[in-house]
C-alpha cells in the first residue's frame, strides 16, 4: 500500500468512526433523556430540560421512584426535609404481577411445544402431516382475530381477568412459533441418540425428559428469550384478557393507565418508565448472545 | 412397569376393571388438585407475592403434571393401545390449545364478520363496506401504507447504512449493542420516552421536551406535535424506526460477515471505489437477507398498535387498522365490524407473512 492509499485509508476510518458516533449519541440520548429525568426533583423536571443538569446545577433524588413503586400511601422527604405522603402508582404490585404473568407464560408454551416438536418428529400416528401442517399455517394468523371469541369464552366460563386465563392465551398465541422452532432443532437431533434409548425399552417419556430436553436446551434458551420479551412487552393481551384496573394489571397496562391519568407528570413518567424497562434490558446486557438469536428466530411470529 | 411383567400376568377381566378405574381415579384426583388451586388462587387474599409463587407454581408444576399422569394412565393400557395413544400425550395438548385459540377463533371471527353489532342478525357484507368506506377507516389504511413504507424504509435504511459501517470499525460490537438495546424496550415505554422528547410548552418558557428545545435553539416556534396533521404521523413512525433499526442491523450485520472477502478485494484491485464495492458487490450479495428482514418489519408496522394506542390513542388523523379494530371491539362494542377488520387485517398480513416463513424456512435451522 502506497502512503498516499494509506493517508486515505485512515481519513475513511475517521469519518465512519465520527459518522458512527453521532448515530450512535442520537440513537442513545432518548434512554439517556430518561434515565436523567428519572432522577431529578419534580420542580426541575417540569421546569428545566433534562439536558441542564450537564451544566452543574440541579439535585438528584430517589423519590420519583419512591412513589411510582409505592402504594396507596407512598412515604418520601421532599428538599426541603418535610415528609411527604401522596398517592403512589404501585408498580411494586404490577412488577410483581409482571413476573406472575410472565414465568408461566415462558414456559408452559415452551414445555407443551417441545413435547409437540418431539412427537411430530419422531413418533408415527395417522394425520401427522396435516396437523403439522395446519400448525406451520397458523403461523401466518395475528392474534388480533382471536381477542373477540376467546373473551367471550372467558366469560362464559369465568377466566376473564385471571393469571390462569393469560397463561393460556399466551401459550396458545405462542405455540406455533414453539412449535416450528423446536420441530426444526429436535427434528435434526441424530437418529441413533433415540434408537440405543427406544432398544433399551425406554418409554417416549422417558426418551423426552431425559435425552430432548436437554439436548434442545440452546433452542429452548432462544425461544425463550424470545417469548420472555414478548409477554412482558405485551399491552393487547394483558389489556383484553386481564381487564384494565384490577389489581392483577401487569407494568405495561400501569404505565399506559399512567400516560393516561398522569399525561404531564414527567418525574413520575420516566420513572416509571425505566421500572418497566429494567429487566429486558439487564437480560439483554448478560443473555446477549441468546438473546439476539431469539430476536432472529422469533422474527416469524404472526 | 415393564412390557414383560405385563404379558406374564394373567388378567381376569375384574382385575382389569379395577386397573382401570384406579387409573380414572387418579387422573380425576390429579383434576381435583389442580381445580382446588385455582380456586385457591382466585378467590385467597394471602399477600401478593405469595399469590404469584404458588400461581407460579402450580400453573407450571400442573402442566408437568398432566403430562406425567397421562403418560401414567396410557401406560397402564394394553400395550397395543399405549402405543396408539402414546403420540398424542405429546402432540394432544398443543393441538388442543391451538384448536382452541388460533384455528376456531379464526372461523369464527370470519362467522362474527357477517353479522351486527350483538352477532344476532346476519348483515351480509356490511362490516366490510364499512371497513373500506368509512372515513376513519381509510384514514388507517393511508397511515398504515405510511408506517409500512417509511417505518420499514427507515428501519432498514438506518440498519443497513450501520452495518456496513460498524463492519469498517475496531469498537464494532460496542455501536452495535446501543443501536440494539432499543429491542429491548416495550411499545409502551418507547412511547413514554418519545412523548417527553415530543411535549410541548407555549412559546416563552423553558422547553422540556427536547424536540422543541432544539427547535427554539435555533430560533424557531415550539410545535405541539401530535397536532399537526400528516406529520405527527411521520413523529410516531420515528419511534418505530427507532426501535426495529437494531433488529435490521443485526441481522443485515451477520449478512454482510457471509460476503466473500475475495470478491471484494477483486473489486478493489479491478479499481472500484468504496460506494461502487457496495452498490455493484455487497448489496446484491445481501439481497435476499434485505427482503427477509423488510417483510418482518412489514408484518410489524402492519399489525401497529401499541405505539398509536399510548401516544394519541389514534386521535388527530393517527388512527391504523389495528388500533381502529380494538376501539370497535373494546370501545363501541361493534362485534361484527371488530371481527371484520380482523379479517382484513388477518388478509394484509398473510401474503407477507407467507412469503417470510418460505424465506424462514431455507435458512439453516437457527
Amino acid at each position: 500500500m502506497t502512503s498516499l492509499a494509506r493517508k486515505r485509508q485512515n481519513r475513511w476510518n475517521v469519518v465512519v468512526n465520527i459518522v458512527l458516533i453521532v448515530l450512535v449519541i442520537v440513537w442513545s440520548i432518548p434512554i439517556i433523556g430518561l434515565l436523567i429525568s428519572s432522577v431529578r426533583p419534580q420542580d426541575d423536571v417540569l421546569n428545566t430540560g433534562w439536558w441542564t443538569v450537564f451544566k452543574g446545577d440541579g439535585d438528584f433524588t430517589l423519590n420519583n421512584y419512591r412513589r411510582v413503586l409505592g402504594g396507596r400511601q407512598a412515604t418520601f422527604t421532599d428538599a426541603e426535609g418535610n415528609v411527604l405522603r401522596a398517592s403512589g402508582d404501585n408498580l411494586s404490585q404490577a412488577f410483581i404481577n409482571s413476573f406472575t404473568v410472565t414465568v408461566p407464560s415462558v414456559i408452559i408454551p415452551i414445555l407443551i411445544a417441545a413435547a409437540a416438536a418431539f412427537g411430530f418428529a419422531w413418533m408415527v400416528f395417522p394425520g401427522r402431516k396435516l396437523f403439522f401442517t395446519i400448525v406451520v399455517a397458523l403461523l401466518v394468523v395475528p392474534l388480533q382475530i382471536a381477542l373477540i371469541p376467546i373473551l367471550r369464552d372467558y366469560m362464559k366460563i369465568g377466566l376473564t381477568g385471571s393469571y390462569l386465563g393469560i397463561w393460556l392465551a399466551h401459550t396458545g398465541f405462542g405455540l406455533p412459533l414453539g412449535i416450528y422452532l423446536l420441530y426444526n432443532y429436535i427434528s435434526t437431533i441424530p437418529r441413533d441418540v433415540f434408537e440405543s434409548a427406544f432398544l433399551d425399552g425406554a418409554r417416549p417419556m422417558v426418551i423426552f425428559v431425559r435425552l430432548v430436553l436437554p439436548l434442545s436446551v440452546p433452542a429452548i434458551a432462544s425461544l425463550g428469550i424470545f417469548q420472555f420479551l414478548w409477554v412482558w412487552n405485551d399491552l393487547l393481551v394483558a389489556l383484553v384478557f386481564l381487564g384494565g384496573t384490577s389489581d392483577v394489571a401487569v407494568l405495561t397496562q400501569r404505565l399506559a393507565n399512567m400516560v393516561g391519568s398522569r399525561g404531564q407528570d414527567w418525574h413520575l413518567l420516566t420513572a416509571g418508565a425505566f421500572v418497566v424497562m429494567i429487566v429486558p434490558i439487564l437480560v439483554f446486557f448478560f443473555l446477549q448472545r441468546y438473546f439476539v438469536q431469539g430476536l432472529m428466530a422469533g422474527s416469524v411470529k404472526g | 412397569m415393564t412390557t414383560i411383567e405385563r404379558q406374564d400376568k394373567p388378567t381376569s377381566s375384574l382385575i382389569k376393571l379395577g386397573r382401570i378405574a384406579f387409573s380414572v381415579l387418579v387422573l380425576v384426583g390429579v383434576l381435583f388438585v389442580l381445580w382446588v388451586g385455582f380456586i385457591f388462587l382466585r378467590d385467597s387474599n394471602a399477600s401478593q407475592g405469595i399469590i404469584a409463587i404458588i400461581a407460579i407454581v402450580w400453573g407450571v408444576g400442573g402442566i408437568a403434571l398432566l403430562f406425567w399422569v397421562a403418560d401414567w394412565v396410557v401406560n397402564r393400557t394394553s400395550t397395543a393401545t399405549a402405543k396408539r395413544l402414546q403420540p398424542f400425550i405429546f402432540v394432544g395438548p398443543a393441538l388442543i390449545i391451538l384448536a382452541w385459540y388460533l384455528f376456531i377463533p379464526t372461523v369464527r371471527s370470519l362467522y362474527l364478520s357477517f353479522f351486527d353489532a350483538q352477532s344476532k342478525n346476519f348483515v351480509g357484507l356490511a362490516n366490510y363496506v364499512f371497513a373500506f368506506t368509512d372515513s376513519k377507516m381509510r384514514e388507517s389504511f393511508t397511515n398504515n401504507l405510511l408506517w409500512l413504507v417509511i417505518g420499514t424504509g427507515g428501519a432498514v435504511g438506518f440498519g443497513l447504512i450501520i452495518a456496513l459501517l460498524t463492519d469498517r470499525v475496531k469498537m464494532e460490537k460496542v455501536f452495535k449493542s446501543i443501536i440494539f438495546m432499543p429491542m429491548a424496550i416495550s411499545f409502551v415505554g418507547a412511547g413514554v420516552i418519545w412523548r417527553f422528547i415530543y411535549s410541548y410548552k407555549p412559546a416563552g418558557e423553558d422547553q422540556i421536551g427536547l424536540l422543541n428545545a432544539i427547535v427554539t435553539f435555533f430560533g424557531g416556534e415550539p410545535q405541539a406535535w401530535f397536532t399537526m396533521p400528516f406529520w405527527n404521523n411521520i413523529f410516531l413512525i420515528a419511534i418505530l424506526v427507532w426501535l426495529q433499526t437494531g433488529y435490521a442491523m443485526v441481522i443485515i450485520s451477520s449478512a454482510l460477515k457471509g460476503v466473500p472477502s475475495t470478491i471484494i478485494e477483486a473489486g478493489r484491485i479491478d479499481g472500484a471505489g468504496e460506494f461502487r464495492i457496495i452498490r455493484s458487490i455487497i448489496i446484491p450479495f445481501i439481497a435476499p437477507t434485505l427482503v427477509t428482514v423488510s417483510t418482518t418489519i412489514i408484518i410489524i408496522t402492519l399489525k401497529i398498535f401499541d405505539i398509536v394506542f399510548t401516544m394519541t390513542n389514534g386521535n388527530y388523523g393517527t388512527e391504523v387498522i389495528a388500533s381502529m379494530q380494538y376501539k370497535q371491539m373494546f370501545r363501541f362494542y361493534h362485534y361484527g365490524r371488530g371481527s371484520a377488520i380482523a379479517i382484513v387485517l388477518v388478509l394484509a398480513v398473510i401474503p407477507v407473512m407467507w412469503y417470510n416463513l418460505h424465506q424462514f424456512s431455507k435458512r439453516e435451522g437457527f
